[in-house]
Formats: structure tokens, sequence, C-alpha cells
């Protein structure tokens, strides 16, 4: 049995916001098929009461002063944008959507 | 002896006793790239005068008295993933094309800060996801020993540029080994420090709680002095080790194992191993044990489980990094015509602007991370990283540092894994377990495979911090072989 099918790559594909084509759905629906099987083996090793690891390292909340420093200006923070209006990023509409 | 040929740490002596200039230095450089370029391609960017514009302000610092570290002047190849304010920046990916970083990585800063001189910018696979270079959305680099094969990657341009005397050092990022994979298949030594023990600012994110910066250098001691110029504590990455630098650099000028703890990994042999990889990897252990080191076996059963857990953890952090790349503040954007929804063309331009491997793992890791089955696979991997982490540490109470062949394989041809995902992979099944575990790990040379004469690389792992053992270790592998060879493994390697 497939661990994966081409409708469940499809739903990837929406949430991950990648407009596929209908051959790359059936490419990686096979692909992923395959990876996916394959590193299922994690769930042969670790028990119950293993805790979980997000890091390799214990991490602890980094705080700094909240004072004003220098950062990039509107013009360097705006020096890759694909659309410039009066300082502001333009983007496409946002409003409107179907959910 | 021409000066493309000379270590980075003669250059910078002679730069300093000022018997040489930077520009000269860095000129021989890119002569060396304008002729081997065409052959190897492991520059993604170059551009002459923004070069020697860095070399003439080092002579300029030198002359007014500056002191400067012991890599001023040097030139360096620098990876394509580290932002640059004077050069484009791509990720070697479609959606970054032509970029220009407002701001330098801190790894960029600190190398600007120490003198060195940046050559250009390196091929690397699409966001660092590869193991051949071969996912770069623009040009395929070969391997400096045999054109035909891959160099290793993701950091591969880096790899084949030191391998080619294009640059005498190069930086690379490791995630899952792209630093001493590509080192071990294009003969040079390369180094992943501990994680957090060199600064992620400014580093384009893959996997952050995997990504680690390091060096590669064509011995020892070279990527040692690197490693010292750009590691250390950074304010603006929130994970960075506020500790010093591990004494690197005296490691790998003290190459003494005599009393030393070295443990065989049991698990990193035998099956799916290529027999001369074996071979040459038995020999470097045998030759430690006579340089006075003691040598047991030890079993880490859960290593072999680490390349799984890998694959869930390092897709699951990916696919929620790169949806910074939404189209909207930097990088491409596809059809926004005036009737597109934001959302429509954030799909149409991550389509057009990320490769094949980026998409396969971004769907990989939206799955293992979406709800009825995070428990099952990113859940459980992240259980499999606390058993290896307690596995590394049982370990490290009863040696200093830990050994195993770099890879499984020598360098493979270009194009054999290209389309069998799961055949890549595992070229970096003995790499991972140290980047799931923090630890800090190296890829020194240790001969040629007899099957085939290409490059092997032996891999010392150490516990977290201990980044000074495996330049101990690795410089005494290197003193050893090279007295044995009648000279580094690099001067055996075909003329391009």
């Amino acid at each position: 049995m497939s661990a994966i099918t081409r409708d469940e790559v499809a739903h990837l594909a929406r949430l991950s916001r990648l407009a596929l084509t209908d051959d790359e759905l059936d490419h990686y629906a096979t692909q992923l098929d395959q990876i996916i099987e394959s590193v299922a083996k994690v769930s042969e090793v670790a028990a119950d009461d293993v805790p979980p690891s997000s890091h390799a390292l214990p991490l602890t909340n980094v705080f700094r002063a909240d004072e004003v420093r220098q950062s990039l200006t509107p013009d360097q923070a705006l020096s890759g944008a694909p659309a410039v209006e009066d300082d502001r990023f333009r983007v496409p509409r946002i409003l409107g959507e179907e959910a | 002896m021409s000066l493309i040929r000379k270590t980075a740490a003669e250059l910078g002596s002679l730069i300093a006793a000022g018997e040489v200039s930077a520009v000269e230095v860095a000129e021989a450089h890119l002569d060396r790239m304008a002729e081997v370029e065409p052959k190897v391609k492991a520059f993604l960017h170059v551009d002459r005068e923004t070069t020697i514009e860095q070399a003439r302000a080092v002579d300029a610092r030198l002359r007014a008295g500056e002191r400067l570290g012991p890599l001023a002047g040097v030139p360096i190849a620098h990876k394509d993933i580290f932002t640059t304010r004077d050069m484009p920046t791509t990720a070697a990916s479609k959606i970054l094309e032509g970029w220009r970083p407002p701001y330098d990585a801190t790894v960029t800063a600190r190398l600007r800060e120490a003198g060195l001189v940046i050559l250009g910018k390196t091929n690397l696979d699409e966001f660092a996801m590869g193991s051949s270079t071969e996912n770069s959305a623009y040009q395929v680099t070969h391997n400096p020993w045999d054109l035909s094969r891959v160099p290793g990657g993701s950091s591969g341009g880096s790899s084949a540029a030191v391998a080619a005397y294009e640059a005498p050092l190069s930086t690379g990022t490791d995630t899952g080994g792209s630093i001493r994979q590509p080192a071990s298949v294009t003969g040079i030594v390369g180094m992943k420090p501990t994680y957090g023990g060199s600064s992620r600012y400014g580093l384009i994110a893959f996997a952050s709680s995997l990504d680690t910066p390091g060096p590669f250098a064509r011995n020892v001691l070279d990527a040692a002095l690197l490693h010292e110029a750009f590691s250390g504590y950074d304010p603006m990455d929130s994970t960075s080790v506020d500790a010093p630098v591990p004494s690197v650099v005296e490691a790998a000028r003290n190459p003494d194992v005599s009393g030393m703890r070295i443990g065989v990994v049991k698990e990193f042999a035998g099956e799916g191993f290529q027999p001369g990889v074996l071979a040459r990897y038995q020999e470097a252990v045998h030759l430690l044990e006579s340089l006075g080191a003691k040598v047991v076996e030890v079993s880490c059963p859960s290593f072999t489980t680490a390349l799984p857990a890998y694959y869930l953890i390092a897709p699951s952090e990916c696919s929620s990094n790169l949806a910074r790349f939404d189209a909207m503040r930097y990088g491409l954007r596809v059809g926004d015509d005036g009737t597109r929804s934001a959302e429509e063309v954030m799909a149409l331009t991550r389509a057009a602007g990320f490769g094949p491997e980026v998409k396969r793992r971004i769907m990989l890791g939206t799955y293992a991370l979406s709800s009825g089955y995070y428990d099952a696979y990113y859940g459980q991997a992240q259980k499999v990283r606390t058993v290896i982490s307690r596995e590394f540490e049982a370990a490290y109470q009863q040696v200093d540092v830990l050994v195993s062949p770099t890879t499984p394989t020598t360098a493979f041809p270009i194009g054999e894994r290209a389309d069998d995902p799961m055949a890549m992979y595992l070229a970096d099944l003995c790499t991972i377990p140290s980047n799931l575990s923090g630890n800090a790990a190296m890829s020194v040379p240790c001969g040629l495979a007899d099957e085939d004469g290409l490059p092997v690389g032996l891999q010392i792992m150490a516990p977290v911090l201990g980044d000074d053992r495996c330049y101990r270790v690795g410089a005494a592998v290197e003193q050893a072989l090279e007295s044995h060879w009648g000279g580094g493994l690099l001067s055996r390697a075909p003329e391009l």
C-alpha cells in the first residue's frame, strides 16, 4: 500500500504554495512515497519514554536591551523588492481571496 | 613554487613580510581561475575588479601598520549562501537570481575584518540541499580529480575550488555533511565546527537547528587558521554559543595523539561501503595506533537511524524556513499581472523559482509536520535525535574522539544519482549523526581508493566544543601520511 496518494501530494503542494503541474504531481507522488516508506524506520527506534530534542544543545531565550540601534534604511530594505511604491513593498491584492 | 601552490599560512607570512602583495596573490589566483574554470565550474560569481579592490585595501591597511590576523591578504572562495554586500547572493536558486543583499553575513564580515580577499561566490546544491552540487539551478561543478565525477555537496563549488588550486581556502556550510563529504571526495580538509560555534547570521537558512558554517583548506593548519578567523560568539545569532573558540590552531600545530583514546564506530563499515574506502580507513586507524593512540571499537546502534531521522527533521525545518520566499519583499515574482491574488502569485513564483529537490523537501517537511502525521514522523525523529545524542555521550565517556570513513564511497559519476533521491541521501550516512548531536567533526584525506584512484576521507568526531581534538588527530594523520607519501594527497591529482 502506498504511504501517500496523488491527492495528498496535491494538498501538500497547496499548503506549500507550489503551483505544480499534473506531471509534477505524479512524479512527486512516486518519489515521496518511496522516501516516506524509507524514513518510517524512525518509528522502530525510540520508545515512548524518550524525550524529543528540537535542538542539539540546550537553548535559552536570548534577550537584549530594548534600545534603538542602527538598522537598514528604507532604501536598503526595499533594494531587492520586486515592486515598490511610496517607500513600501507593493504586493498583489491580498483581500477578497477565497478560502 | 608558484603562488597558487602555497599554503594559506605561507601566503599570509609572505604578505605580512612584504615579500609579495595581496594584489599579486589575488591576481595569481584570478589567473588560475580564468584558466581552469571552464573545466571545473566552481564559481557562480567572479568579479575581478571587486576582488583586486579588496586586495588593494588590505595592502593599504598593512602599509598603514594595521595589525591584521595571519590570513591578511589571503584569497578565499566564499559559498554563495552567505550574504555579501558587494556581490550577488543566490543560494544557487532561481528564486534569488541577481539578488544583492543589503548586509554582510557575520562570517563574511569577519573574513573582511581579518583581511581575507574574497575571490567570488561558489556553486552549491540549491539552498544547500544535496550531496553532489548537481541541484544547482545554474551549473554543474566538476571534481578536479576526475571531471566526469561530482565534487560532493552541497558545498561542492567550495571543495572543487580549493582542490583545483583556484583558492587556498573556502567557506562551506554543513547541515548533514555538506562540508565533510565534499572535502572527502576532493581530497581536502573540511571541518564542521560545534553547532553554534560559528554564526548563522546572514547564512541563508536551510535547517536552522543543524546549519553550521565551517572551513575548507588543503591542510589542517590552514583550516584551523580560517576556523579561528570567522568563528566565535555572535549576538546576532540566537543559537550562538557564548564560549571561547576552542584552541584549534594550537592543536593543529601539536599533532600528538599519544595516549589519546580513539573509538572506531562499529556500525560504519561493511555492507554498502566501497572496499577501497574501507582499506584506506583501516590503514588510517592502524596509523593512529602506531602513533601511540589507544584504539577501541565502540558500538552506536542508533547511528543507522540517523539518516531517516535527518530526512524528516531537515525537510521539516526547510519547509518552514523557505516560507520566507513569498515573492513580496525580495527575489523573483512571477505572474503579477494585476488579476492574480497574492497567494496565486506566491504559488506561481515558488513553482518557477525552486528546483525539484527543494520542492521535494518542502513537501516532505510539510507532510511530516502536518496534523495526524506529526507524532509518527517529526516527533519520532526528534526522539531518535535524543537517542543519538545519548549514544555519543556514552561513547565519549570511553574515548576522546570517534572515527569512521567520511563517506561510504568515493566521488560518484555526474548524473548517476541525480534521479534517485534515496541513493543520493546515502552519501551522508556517516556525517549526519554529528549534525543531529551538534558535535564537532572533520574530514581529513587518508589516501586513494585502489579501484578508482579517487580520494578517501577519514572522519574524526569530537564532543561539543572539542573541535581542537579533531584538529590534533587530523594533523597527526596528515603529518604521518604526508611523510609516507612524500607530499600532500593533492600532489597526486592529475593536471587540469
